[in-house]
């Protein structure tokens, strides 16, 4: 049992520690080289796998890797040697027509996008290992080292390996410099780049060809079946961090070139370890790192969020309950008993005297002791305005400017009181005239009301607003 | 060059795999025969669905489940061997039935697993489907090949065998006794039962497979647990996979998968045609790549793959329905409508 894959550190004797401070003094040539190769590798795959990510061809990079192969066994079989030039030239064209199979097949069948994807890349790989157990039955194919293709081998990486890398590195991000308006536009609307008069199909097979490049060279490093993975992972890890494609592209290529380094790192450390998989399993792990803790498609940030935002919305429930109680009485009484709000609400007696603490909690209303009662803070009074002022408002907007019929406007609001902004509910105001009553015939709760209240002047508030103990 | 390319012998590569030496190549037909029609059985729901790729997922992520599973068998069949005799037993001789069960088990896990994990990005991220499929797979696949690599000593599994597989080893296998009769080798009993096992499967649960992959909102309300079907579906799946494993490899699995069903929708749009279709493109398949596998001295289930995308090349071209040849005519007779048609259809992806 033998995994041909790159391993870089052969000395076994020393300790891990020493190993890493090897690694660090950067002597070793082979290390330099494989050190290089993974992290321009990991450039390369970045740049290109965002615009895979966000086009959702995350699999044709995939299908592309291992459809070089009969290629790579046909370059070859050109003068039965290993030379680069014939095995990149080749693998290029067995991958660009790995492509255009695709293309054709949806184009011309109902097979749908994913079915074709899968034959191209199993049947090129069939063909691709029939050819390539055929070359090593040959009597100097043994020698071939054809095999090293399918998992790679990045100490086997050397100086004229790492100038095509680099120069393949530097034309793909050359190009993407360049056309990157035309790119950003095909990626994101084909139709409209169309309009514009942007050569879509053009740009579409160029950047197969670039990818066919990227992937071949990064088949020395990783081997046929993980490139989709240096294609993927480091971009997906980008989308998660930003919402702006250039600065998608921007994380993508750091991400790669991290991972590339971590794993050329980690396959040192150790006695016999690939480098392909732990550079894999280094963009799996900052993948991981961005899944929980990006900062705005993060798991834990987002659920902290949404937590905050649903206890936003029950608090104000609450007191918009409270104030529909203190309304019903004409505001004659300063506090709402628990027993009118658990009926208001359809709760138990429980559940409001716990949503009342959460008010309390809040700073939006206290609660004296031995009282059962909810007496609202002015800041809770005027929060509680401001909600059922948001809610009516947005009532009238829906039957007077959308014409809505009034019994269909109530759920609507609900949902829509808990987010309108200040500046929207001025607008709302203006457009309806400043009306001082809802479709329901409630009067609307003013700002000037909500500032003399806010003044904690009880005998100034008059009218409807006048405040009363509770008998 | 030449020297790739065998010469052309009618006897050895046609007649004598059916009579002087059918001893070795008919087991490795019916191996060839059992591995594509149950995976193309169960491929032509992976197509239905659209889940081609998750065929692919599947078969790259069960390797860390394998690993992972003979490692515990070792590990336990040490400690027991260490309890019964006293003695470490030095573990690798025989598989047995500790490593057969572990390997199913481990497969089935993993398999579930993958069907989960990329749930869980597809669903709790913005990340499209196809990116989690792939970061998914790619990750497991590369934690198998990091622990077979690892653990070399103790994990009976070949990474190149992992790849691409090879189909001769059933003829060479320890035959399967039942009460001293002789039937047929190991695996060769093992994929027969998967096989016969899968065709049982979708001909009793028929109306809960094709509805709840049609429609899983009309399944729903007939009360099929459409989740549960598909998990089910990919637990059934890894145990294909598995079994296929070392006969085709990780890779030439998909072909297997995706292949017979491709080709035979092509031909019918009625599923039980679609259904016997496939069965007979593995049929087929497997015949022709078996011969060609042995006029090129070739890698057999490469040839069979090689041999099962060449039937669908014919298909293509031929097909009644939506054959390159009738298009080709109907473009010629309908030119103005069909350029424009054409300029309407994007490359894909676009």
């Amino acid at each position: 049992m033998q995994v041909q894959a790159g391993r870089i550190g052969e000395i076994t004797e020393i300790t891990a520690w020493d190993q890493a401070l090897r690694f660090f003094s950067f002597k070793d040539p082979a290390l330099r080289y494989a050190l290089a190769g993974a992290i321009l590798l990991g450039l390369n795959c970045g740049l290109l796998g965002s615009f895979l990510v966000v086009r959702k061809l995350s699999l044709v990079g995939d299908t592309i890797s291992h459809a070089v192969l009969p290629g790579v066994a046909a370059g070859f079989l050109w003068n039965m040697e290993k030379d680069p030039l014939a095995i990149f030239v080749g693998a290029t064209m067995a991958g660009l027509l790995g492509s255009f199979m695709v293309s054709r097949l949806t184009a011309t069948t109902k097979l749908k996008e994913d079915t074709a994807l899968g034959m191209v890349l199993a049947g090129f790989f069939g063909l691709g290992i029939c050819l390539v157990t055929m070359i090593q039955r040959l009597p100097t194919g043994n020698k071939s080292g054809i095999d090293k293709f399918l998992f790679g081998q990045a100490a086997s990486l050397g100086g004229s390996d790492i100038y095509l890398m680099a120069s393949v590195a530097f034309l793909t991000f050359g190009l993407v410099w360049i056309f990157y308006k035309e790119l950003l536009t095909v990626s994101f609307d084909a139709g409209f780049a169309h309009c514009v008069k942007i050569p879509v199909s053009w740009f579409h097979h160029g950047f197969m060809l670039l990818l066919a490049f990227s992937v071949v060279i990064a088949l020395q490093a990783v081997g046929v079946v993980l490139v989709s993975a240096m294609l993927i992972t480091p971009a997906a890890t980008a989308y998660l961090m930003t919402d702006r494609l250039h600065r998608m592209v921007f994380f993508a290529c750091l991400a790669g070139m991290l991972a590339g380094a971590m794993g050329a790192f980690f396959s040192f450390l150790g006695h016999q370890l690939p480098t392909g998989p732990f550079m894999v399993l280094s963009a799996a792990a900052l993948f991981v790192f961005a899944f929980f803790l990006a900062p705005r498609h993060g798991i834990i940030l987002r659920w902290w969020a949404r937590r905050s935002r649903s206890g936003r919305v029950r608090r104000e429930n609450t007191l918009k309950a409270v104030f529909h109680a203190l309304e019903q009485d004409g505001f004659r009484r300063e506090g709402v008993t628990f027993m009118t709000l658990s009926k208001l609400r359809r709760q138990t007696l429980e559940e409001t005297e716990t949503a009342s603490q959460e008010l309390r909690q809040a700073g939006f209303a206290t609660l004296p002791p031995g009282e059962k009662a909810v007496y609202l803070t002015p800041e809770g009074m005027r929060r509680a305005q401001t909600i059922v002022r948001n809610h009516r408002l947005w009532e009238l907007y829906l039957t007077d400017a959308a014409n809505y019929p009034p019994d269909h406007v109530h759920d609507d609001a609900e949902e829509i009181e808990h987010v309108l902004g200040e500046d929207l509910v001025r607008q709302l105001e203006r457009q309806l005239n400043f009306a001082d009553h809802d479709p329901h015939g409630k009067p609307i709760p003013t700002p000037e009301q909500m500032v003399s209240l806010h003044g904690q002047d009880k005998s100034a508030s008059t009218g409807s607003l006048g405040y009363a103990k509770p008998s | 060059m030449r020297a790739l390319i065998p010469t052309w012998d009618w006897h050895t590569i046609f007649v004598a795999p059916w009579t002087t030496d059918f001893a070795i190549y008919g087991w490795i037909f019916l191996m060839g025969f059992l591995v594509c029609a149950a995976c193309g059985l169960a491929g032509n729901y992976l197509i239905l669905r659209r889940m081609a790729l998750v065929g692919d997922a599947i078969s790259h992520s069960v390797l860390p489940g394998l690993a992972i599973a003979f490692l515990a068998a070792n590990a336990w069949r040490t400690g027991m061997a260490a309890e019964v005799n006293g003695m470490v037993d030095t573990g690798g001789q025989e598989p047995g039935m500790i490593h057969g069960f572990a390997m199913f088990t481990g497969a089935m896990v993993a398999g579930v697993v993958t069907t989960l994990m990329i749930e869980i990005i597809h669903k709790h991220t913005r990340i499209k489907q196809d990116a989690a499929i792939g970061i998914t797979f790619s990750t497991l696949f590369a934690l198998g090949v990091v622990l077979i690599s690892v653990y070399a000593d103790k994990v009976d599994l070949d990474a190149d065998c992992v790849l691409h597989g090879e189909i001769a080893f059933v003829s060479i296998q320890p035959f399967f006794s039942l009460s001293g009769v002789e039937i047929a080798p190991a695996s060769v009993v093992l994929m027969g039962l998967v096989a016969i096992l899968t065709l049982g499967l979708i001909v009793v649960f028929y109306k809960e497979l094709l509805v709840s992959s049609f429609d899983p909102g009309l399944a729903s309300s007939m009360g099929i647990h459409a989740g549960f079907v598909h998990y089910a579906l990919m637990c059934w799946l890894s145990v294909i996979v598995v079994s296929a494993f070392e006969a085709v490899g990780a890779i030439l699995v998909i072909a297997m998968l995706i292949l017979p069903g491709a080709t035979a929708s092509m031909l019918s749009t009625r599923f039980p045609v679609v259904l016997s279709l496939s069965l007979l493109h593995a049929a087929v398949s497997s015949i022709l790549g078996l011969h060609l596998a042995i006029w090129l001295n070739s890698s057999t289930a490469g040839s069979m793959v090689v041999a099962g995308a060449g039937l669908f090349g014919l298909v293509w071209l031929f097909s009644p329905s939506q054959g390159l040849l009738r298009r080709w005519v109907w473009l010629r007779k309908n030119k103005r409508s069909a350029l424009q048609a054409e300029s309407l259809h994007p490359p894909y992806g676009c």
